[in-house]
């Protein structure tokens, strides 16, 4: 079959992008959107053109790595499916597939349709786990979990950190990826003591970060691969709401947001080195 | 060179208690002042980094993902075990030992296995702790299941995403040190070389992917858990990403490579469609709990399955196994598929694909109970293939998807450089010939929470430590060898992608040190791969500069350190004249078609020391003993 990939082209985060036409004359139905970009960037390739950069790597749908708009949907047409699982079959020969990267102040582009989003793994450093260092756990079975709680905890945990809900919100919002992990530590007898604490700190750090408030349009988890439901935001807000209340006489510190990515040129070394 | 496993003495079961209190510690308020390097957070890498940074060391953690959360365990489905015994049908640590070196054919190391079973049990409670939702029964408790090359259930899951809960439990683990301050994390940094100063690992040399910047990172201890080698072949089930760069770059440095051989093929993989594709696409393990393998009886039945009645089946696996039946290990299973497919009895376009066949399991627990325990995997099958499992039987085939192989390490996995420690995957220790379902994930967590965070602490102890300028001559070689590798891929310029030679490399290590190799076959592997390598130095293309994202150019640096692998790979199968789990020399089998050990001439892990470009590698052996669990036959009939 054949399609025309129009794709969001940039060299640098700070560079102007542009959208440019790429013919594919020898795409196959069974390969998958991944496979259809690599095809067209070996023929970039051998034409000494640069390829086109996209992040990928599990290629099975569950690193979060990919992920892309595809003629304005995050992800593509397919419901709960990541661009690495898209396959072709799903377009019509001869489409128009128009590529481009999460659009979000938070995710700022660093080339092609390749983003930064390390403003997701702060959200999780400022409170999203539960605080049990190493060898401190009692026995497996010492807390039980009702499999309801388990059940739904797992469906909430499932999120793979893509950013696709960021990319379909008109507001650019972090809530589903936000509440996903508040909900899923929260349902747990394990996540209780921490989970006033944690929803207010990872809602601060997520403001701080300037992804955009939650207007509940659903758009994020109409494209969400892993289809967490809308309700992980009702549960964030329910603990916020309550934490605010039980925590305010505690400050919340946030970390500051950077998209730097050089180290500086000057080589790193150790500090207690003579001249370092 | 003499191998020292400092494997403690006494009886294997205080093996572990003994080593520990031996260990010297390292003063709590010494400790922020040791600087640890971890490259790689995955399972063993993340599980390191958070644990030593609670201890109070400082840490440095690096991955060229975007996001430690990306790392390639994530893609685990099937489950880890633990010898908890919740079920109580028999298990035990010392079931659990028995059936790992059982399982590896006899080629691991016993201690260390022995550890890691009676290490498995803390993992479980560590993680359950932290928020992991592993399955529940009704009443609470944890529910378990069986998996390949075990008759008991010791697997817990989480649903079939069991490596990614895990996996965020590290990673959540390892984000609140960065909170703390106590872990840096670098993510888009490859390390591509080892900086070794006075004989000992003191830091690494690394490229921004970002901005190419190549940097320099001094410290005290380098712990490489940066997984497995699987994409030498290229088509594998490993992340695009996953390489062997860290651990090859470290092996020129001086660290021995032990058993590059030993790879492991996985039985259920979805089959090959077609020239493009990039990678193969792994179905759980797990699913031959309840699926029936089988092929055509005749050669060439062309016919829809559901038009093949019962009495032209051939359920081989329960009619060779009939007491593991489609639960024997991956290996056999494995092999078995290939042997059908050979005999012309193979189903799907290609004929290299054999039925994973759940209607029986559908009739017998109904549509909804195989939902709820496969239900992400059928709609993952369907999704490539186009085909509805519910309805019509999978189609399966063999695909690499472990190397047990990895860098040398002793007891306290430490490589042959002091102060270069390797878990995880990256290492060669507990898995033998053959990897059992269930238990990557057993080590990884095992290396990286409990086990190299106290033998890093008793190296750090026990030597002293000078610090080390930014001239000093080992940096500057170091950066410059970095350096020049770059330019010279970049000003190569010639007609072929790296992507082509990649994909004939991987054919080659396929077709000849696959599921089933020969001496023939081995040499007429070493002699291509060696034409292909030189053929890479002068005409790949590798588009682009060396100061900005170029993912050209990060694949071509890996490439070539698989080239030197793929070697390394022949060369030790070559010399193994024996068939050991995942190693089938076809010279050596039994009368019944299974795996021929040697265990008088070959009982031993095969270390190979680097001498140069192009140079034949030295083996050092390291013996193994079986004082335990005595050498046998494996038997799964």
């Amino acid at each position: 079959m054949r399609v025309t990939l129009k794709v969001w082209r940039q060299q640098r985060g700070k560079s102007k992008g542009k959208f440019v036409s790429y013919p594919v004359d020898n795409a196959n139905p069974d390969m998958s959107m991944l496979e259809c970009l690599d095809v067209l960037n070996e023929q970039l390739s051998e034409r000494r053109e640069d390829p086109i950069a996209f992040e990928h790597d599990c290629r099975e749908g569950i690193c979060g790595s990919c992920g892309f708009m595809i003629n304005g949907i995050a992800h593509g047409p397919l419901p709960a499916t990541t661009v690495c699982q898209l396959t072709m079959r799903h377009f019509k020969d001869g489409d128009e597939l128009l590529l481009e990267p999460w659009r979000a102040r938070a995710f700022p582009v660093i080339k092609d349709l390749v983003v930064d989003r390390r403003s997701f793994d702060r959200i999780i450093a400022a409170g999203g786990y539960i605080s049990v260092s190493t060898g401190s756990a009692p026995d497996g079975n010492a807390i039980p979990v009702a499999k309801e709680a388990a059940d739904r905890a797992m469906d909430a945990a499932a999120c793979i950190g893509c950013g696709a809900c960021v990319a379909a919100c008109p507001n650019a919002s972090a809530a589903l990826y936000t509440g996903a992990k508040i909900t899923h530590l929260g349902i747990l007898p394990q996540g209780k003591p921490e989970q006033d604490m944690r929803a207010i700190r990872m809602v601060a750090q997520m403001n701080e970060e300037g992804f955009g408030g939650c207007t509940n349009i659903g758009e994020c988890t109409g494209v969400c691969p892993k289809e967490i439901p809308l309700e992980v935001i009702a549960a964030m807000n329910r603990d916020f709401f309550r934490g605010t209340w039980h925590e305010r006489d505690n400050v919340v510190i946030t970390m500051r947001p950077f998209t730097e990515w050089s180290y500086g040129s000057k080589l790193q070394v150790d500090p207690r080195s003579t001249d370092g | 060179m003499e191998l020292r496993s400092r494997i403690p003495a006494g009886p294997i079961q205080e093996a572990w208690d003994n080593a520990r209190f031996e260990m010297k510690l390292v003063n709590p308020a010494n400790k922020r002042k040791h600087h640890i390097i971890v490259v790689g957070s995955g399972l063993a890498g993340g599980s390191a980094a958070a644990t030593l940074g609670e201890l109070g060391y400082r840490v440095s953690c690096f991955c060229f993902q975007d996001s430690p959360r990306r790392a390639h365990s994530i893609a685990a489905q099937g489950g880890i075990n633990a010898a908890k015994n919740y079920q109580n049908d028999g298990d035990s640590i010392w079931r659990l030992f028995y059936d790992t070196v059982k399982g590896g054919d006899f080629r691991a190391r016993e201690a260390n296995v022995y550890r890691l079973a009676q290490i498995s049990v803390q993992i479980i409670d560590q993680c359950v702790a932290q928020g992991v939702p592993f399955a529940r029964e009704y009443g609470g408790t944890l529910t378990n299941r069986s998996f390949g090359g075990a008759q008991v259930s010791r697997t817990f899951y989480a649903r079939g995403q069991t490596g990614q809960q895990l996996l965020l439990g590290a990673y959540q683990a390892l984000e609140r040190q960065v909170q703390a301050g106590s872990v840096t994390m670098y993510p888009r940094t490859e390390m591509l070389d080892l900086i070794v100063i006075d004989g000992r690992a003191r830091g690494i040399v690394t490229r921004n992917l970002v901005t190419g910047e190549v940097n320099t990172h001094i410290a005290d201890a380098v712990i490489l858990g940066t997984g497995g080698y699987g994409n030498v072949f290229y088509l594998s089930t490993n992340a695009k990403g996953s390489n062997v760069t860290a651990c090859w770059r470290a092996h020129k440095r001086g660290a021995l490579f032990a058993n590059p051989c030993f790879t492991q093929i996985h039985p259920t993989c979805i089959p090959v469609s077609g020239d493009y594709q990039s990678k193969l696409t792994l179905m759980s393990e797990s699913l031959r709990n309840d699926g029936r393998i089988w092929v055509p009886l005749k050669k060439g039945d062309k016919r829809a399955p559901d038009q093949i009645p019962e009495s032209e089946r051939d359920y081989y696996l329960e009619r060779r196994y009939p007491s593991f039946g489609n639960l024997v290990p991956r290996d056999v299973a494995s092999r078995n598929a290939k042997y059908v497919c050979d005999e012309g009895r193979g189903v799907g376009e290609t004929g290299l694909g054999v039925y994973l066949d759940f209607s029986d399991a559908i009739r017998r627990l109904g549509r909804k109970t195989i939902e709820e325990r496969y239900g992400n995997l059928f709609d993952m099958y369907q999704r490539i293939t186009d085909e509805d499992p519910y309805q019509v039987p999978m189609r399966i085939y063999p695909a690499i998807h472990y190397t047990m192989g990895g860098l040398w390490v002793d007891y306290h996995l430490m490589s042959t450089i002091p102060g270069l420690f390797v878990i995880g995957e990256a290492n060669f220790s507990d898995h033998g010939a053959n990897r059992l379902g269930a238990s990557a994930l057993m080590q990884g967590l095992s290396d990286g929470y409990f086990i190299v965070p106290y033998t890093v602490g008793d190296y750090l102890a026990s030597n002293k430590f000078e610090s080390v300028s930014d001239s000093h001559p080992e940096i500057r070689n170091a950066i410059a060898c970095v350096q020049q590798t770059v330019q010279k891929l970049l000003a190569i310029n010639g007609k072929r992608t790296v992507d082509s030679f990649h994909r004939q490399l991987g054919k080659v290590v396929w077709d000849y040190c696959g599921m089933s190799r020969t001496a023939q076959g081995l040499e007429t592997a070493i002699y291509q791969i060696r034409e292909l390598r030189e053929e890479y130095w002068r005409d790949v293309k590798v588009p682009g500069s060396a100061d900005d994202l170029n993912q050209s150019l990060e694949k071509a640096g890996r490439v070539a350190d698989f080239f030197e692998l793929a070697e390394l790979m022949c060369v030790d199968a070559l010399e193994r004249n024996e068939s050991c789990g995942g190693h089938f020399r076809e010279e050596y089998q039994t009368p019944e078609g299974e795996a021929q050990r040697d265990d008088d001439n070959f009982s031993y892990a095969a270390c190979w020391g680097y001498r140069g470009y192009g140079n034949r590698e030295d083996l050092v052996k390291e013996p193994l003993e079986f004082e335990y669990v005595h050498p046998s036959q494996r038997s799964y009939k």
